[in-house]
């Protein structure tokens, strides 16, 4: 139906897809999480913000899961690559995520205070961790990682943990959290009664939406003007194996820029990141609620976009080798495999959808921190 | 490869796999336990099966968020800690743990927040929907990892291509019916049914010890009996041994198990108790049912097992076998358009996995001397003593199982389940009894089939990631305290949970009239 070409061309949007759906549903869990302890000071109003999440969280972060098995399928060397690569920073953000499920289901499980206060801290570990390091991992990518790939299409890392945060990753990885947390206060500013924590969502929610414009603009700047940036040497066989010793990469100050250069289309990603986080602003000051979602869910699927099309078609470069870095015709699973996942995706992905869909208008409406007090079924 | 960074991946992947699968079974079975309590909730509109089933619910979640929890580092492990094994056969291999991610946690995941939220949101039967949902989503869940790992065992549609490196799909649908991932499935998940219908069996009778909320044990044990019943049948009459007469590396698992060190006339007898001993390679003290085993492995008179001895000699010749094509892959490497080249690995190349066991020995597969061959020939046997205990603790605890609940479904057909002390007492005391079982048979279906992480593909200590021995300490030590806090708060909370009992405040709102409880509920 599809050649190789154009399979493996779906599957990177499909790659994008499934990050910008985690981002859009998991992503405003996370924001809420790292929020929990900041907008709700009563046990009551925590309640009501964890059972604003409570029912629907759990569907939310199969979006990561899929995305880990997904990669996996699809992207072979970028799951076996990046993720033994990025060790250490895996397993933070491992740890810090078994901690929500848990949190979630077993803090009301007893009154006592200080069990509910430690599992309020672990859940916004797991909100706050994972939002930072999945930001800190994005800017290494676009920095590229110290991986060498041998004759046996081995992978061989030459840095550690500490070597990821240098300033670029940390202004990437605090932009993944402010984007985030304007995701998760619009939630709330939409699924929790009026009242306090309403407010101080409002106002967390201002305050981050402000900072991920200007780190946006920083890190854009950066890659403009910095000395990040790939080129490949060459013309890329769209059609070849997938074998990353075939392909020559060069490292050129900028280089993320030159896509915008060759498609100028491509320049609305990056307004769309500007403008849908300027409209969460907005709608926050408003009060329009729903504007606010609608702009915080346009703001990352802008960033994100971003930074998708800036490294066209490189998905992992490498820092340290020229015949290592990994692309979208170098490092993608066989053409029958892709088509199969296509097919599979076609099919289940709308199913996914409509169901999600369904369970949110079930779970409609506002919590109230009376409801809260008298359903037995809330956490 | 660093031995050390080898050994510690496998521990670590051992340790979190095993205790992943503490929790799993559980959801397996109890999500269609409450499928049926909550039917007959729907179908007979009594109150009483409501509570039961939000009693039984309330042990699943808590059971059921610690295996969401520990199923994350599993999807995520063969990345981190197996990235040769990633890239290798991510082609084939990813696949299922995508679609099991698609077709199956979604649904699970979604409907099981609304399972816990939606009682007052939704109708009687569409809450029956989403619960059914749950269920169904779990247990589709384990057929596409049984699925992954049968093809671990059994690499079925698949060759490799020297371009590229690695194992590529040739044939989905043999990855899906494959025969091995087929029999594992219905092995596996009939064990999860037996471990819920225990542990339903088990607290029920501690209940009715005590004279607690006989109402809501008495019922739950009639549905464990015949749940449990159906379960350890299946269990037992579909183990999945019948897999094992189909590969070279399946006969060897068979094999080990059975510590047959030679093959045997056929059809062979069933070892039941012996002592393996590794360095004359015999069993002492055999105590053996003749043409058992024989017909349960080949399902036939006269189909051979094949003994150990004989296995290896096969492998030596797969050994050599695989030099030729891993000469022809180092050629490729450097020259894709060898034609020579192509064409002996057209002849060789199903046994390239066999040559890179010699790479424990020496760098060069090529260069291998008689005797690493001979060595590397004998890693294809297992560890036989873990294997033939593990195997045998395993089947007598399933044989046990079938004998609990025929009796448990024998009393509560009779009504006598509530008198019974002494049955309610063993019911109790075999609540540990299917973790026991099932992680003993993890450990047969893993560790017989190494040394192998894919059967006949990829040696294990070739799969592991680069990583330095101080990382994977550091995970190491990270997940142990992680999961291990996590256990006994888990274990405390569940145990809380019982002896709370079935209602959500601490007086029962509908007394029970002719049961009232011996010893006034204060809990």
């Amino acid at each position: 139906m599809f050649d190789y070409e154009i399979l493996r061309l779906i599957w990177w949007v499909l790659l994008g897809v499934l990050l910008i759906g985690f981002a859009l549903t998991d992503g405003f869990d996370l924001g809420v999480t790292a929020l929990l302890p900041f907008v709700a000071r009563t046990d009551a109003e925590r309640r009501m913000v964890i059972n604003s999440v409570g029912p629907t969280w759990e569907g939310n972060q199969v979006w990561f899961i899929l995305g880990g098995g997904a990669i996996f399928a699809a992207w072979p060397f970028v799951y076996a690559v990046s993720f033994s690569g990025f060790y250490l920073a895996m397993f933070l953000v491992l740890a810090a995520l078994i901690l929500r499920p848990v949190g979630f289901k077993y803090r009301s499980k007893k009154p006592d205070p200080a069990w509910r206060s430690r599992w309020d801290w672990a859940l916004f570990v797991g909100g706050l961790v994972p939002a930072l390091v999945f930001g800190v991992a994005v800017g290494n990518v676009l920095q590229g990682a110290p991986f060498r790939i041998d004759s046996d299409l081995r992978s061989w890392y030459e840095g550690g943990l500490i070597g990821l945060f240098t300033p670029f990753t940390l202004l990437c990885g605090l932009l993944s959290v402010a984007m985030l947390v304007v995701h998760g206060a619009a939630w709330l500013a939409i699924k929790v009664e009026h009242g306090a924590v309403h407010d101080r969502a409002r106002r967390f929610g201002t305050f981050a939406a402000f900072a991920g414009l200007v780190l946006f603009a920083i890190g854009g700047l950066w890659i403009a003007f910095g000395d990040i940036g790939y080129r490949m040497v060459g013309a890329a066989d769209a059609f070849g194996p997938s074998n990353p010793l075939r392909t020559t990469t060069e490292q050129v100050a900028g280089g993320w820029m030159t896509n915008y250069g060759l498609h100028p289309w491509m320049i609305l990603a990056p307004v769309l990141g500007f403008a849908g986080t300027a409209l969460a602003l907005a709608g926050i000051r408003a009060g329009r609620e729903l504007m606010a979602f609608g702009g915080s869910s346009i703001g990352a699927l802008g960033i994100i976009s971003t930074v998708g099309l800036s490294m066209f078609p490189y998905i992992l470069p490498s820092s340290i080798d020229i015949h290592s870095s990994l692309t979208v015709w170098n490092a993608s699973s066989s053409e029958t495999t892709l088509g199969i996942m296509l097919v599979v995706t076609v099919v289940f992905l709308p199913i996914v959808l409509l169901y999600t869909a369904w369970a949110y208008k079930v779970m409609f409406g506002r919590v109230t921190t009376q409801e809260v007090n008298t359903n037995p079924d809330f956490y | 490869m660093d031995p050390g960074v080898i050994d510690l991946s496998r521990l670590q992947f051992a340790a979190t796999a095993l205790y992943h699968f503490l929790f799993v079974p559980l959801t397996l079975g109890l999500s269609f336990m409450l499928v049926i309590m909550e039917s007959v909730y729907v179908m007979t509109n009594r109150p009483i099966w409501r509570t039961i089933t939000r009693f039984w619910g309330r042990i699943f979640a808590i059971n059921f968020v610690l295996g969401v929890a520990t199923g994350l580092t599993m999807e995520f492990q063969f990345g981190t800690n197996w990235s040769y094994f990633s890239h290798y056969v991510g082609d084939i291999f990813g696949a299922p743990l995508a679609i099991e991610g698609l077709m199956a946690f979604f649904l699970e995941a979604t409907f099981v927040g609304i399972m816990f939220f939606g009682w007052d949101r939704l109708s009687k039967l569409a809450h029956l929907g989403v619960t059914f949902l749950v269920a169904l989503g779990t247990n589709l869940s384990a057929l596409w990892i049984l699925i992954a790992n049968g093809w671990m065992q059994h690499p079925v549609g698949a060759t490799f291509n020297p371009d590229t490196m690695r194992m590529e799909v040739t044939d989905f649908g043999a990855v899906l019916f494959n025969p091995v991932a087929q029999a594992k499935f219905v092995h596996t998940v009939s064990a999860g049914y037996v471990c819920a219908s225990v542990v339903v069996l088990g607290i029920s009778a501690y209940y009715l010890l005590r004279g607690k909320w006989v109402n809501v044990a008495k019922r739950s044990m009639t549905v464990a009996a015949a749940f449990g019943l159906a379960s350890s049948l299946s269990v037992v009459v579909l183990g999945d041994e019948s897999g094992y007469a189909l590969t070279d590396n399946q006969k060897m698992k068979l094999a080990a198990i059975e510590a047959a060190w030679h093959t045997a006339p056929s059809p062979a007898g069933l070892t039941v108790f012996g002592v393996p001993d590794l360095k004359t390679h015999e069993t002492r003290y055999e105590v053996k049912i003749p043409w058992v085993l024989g017909l349960i492995a080949t399902r036939s008179l006269d189909g051979a097992v094949s003994g150990m001895s004989e296995l290896v000699l096969k492998a030596q010749e797969r050994i050599v076998s695989g030099q030729s094509a891993y000469r022809a892959v180092q050629v490729l490497k450097k020259d894709p358009q060898n034609m020579a080249a192509r064409e002996v690995f057209a002849r060789h190349g199903r046994d390239l996995g066999y040559a890179m066991l010699l790479k424990r020995y020496v760098e060069d597969p090529s260069t291998a001397t008689p005797e690493q061959v001979r060595r590397a020939a004998w890693d294809t046997v297992p560890n036989v003593p873990v294997m033939f205990w593990s195997f045998r603790v395993m089947a007598a605890i399933g044989f046990l199982m079938i004998a609990l609940f025929a009796t448990a479904f024998l009393l509560c057909s009779l009504r006598k389940h509530m008198d019974a002390k002494w049955f309610l007492r063993l019911a109790v005391f075999a609540i540990p009894l299917p973790w026991i079982a099932i992680e003993l048979g993890w450990l047969v279906a893993e560790l017989g089939r190494q040394p192998w992480a894919i059967d006949g593909v990829l040696p294990t200590f070739l799969a592991t990631s680069t990583l330095s021995r101080a990382e994977l300490w550091t995970t190491l030590i990270g997940f142990t305290l992680l999961y291990g806090t996590l256990a006994v708060i888990e274990v405390r909370l569940i145990l809380a949970t019982i002896r709370h009992g079935p209602y959500e405040h601490s007086e029962d709102p509908q007394p029970s009239h002719g049961d009232i409880p011996a010893v006034p509920v204060t809990a």
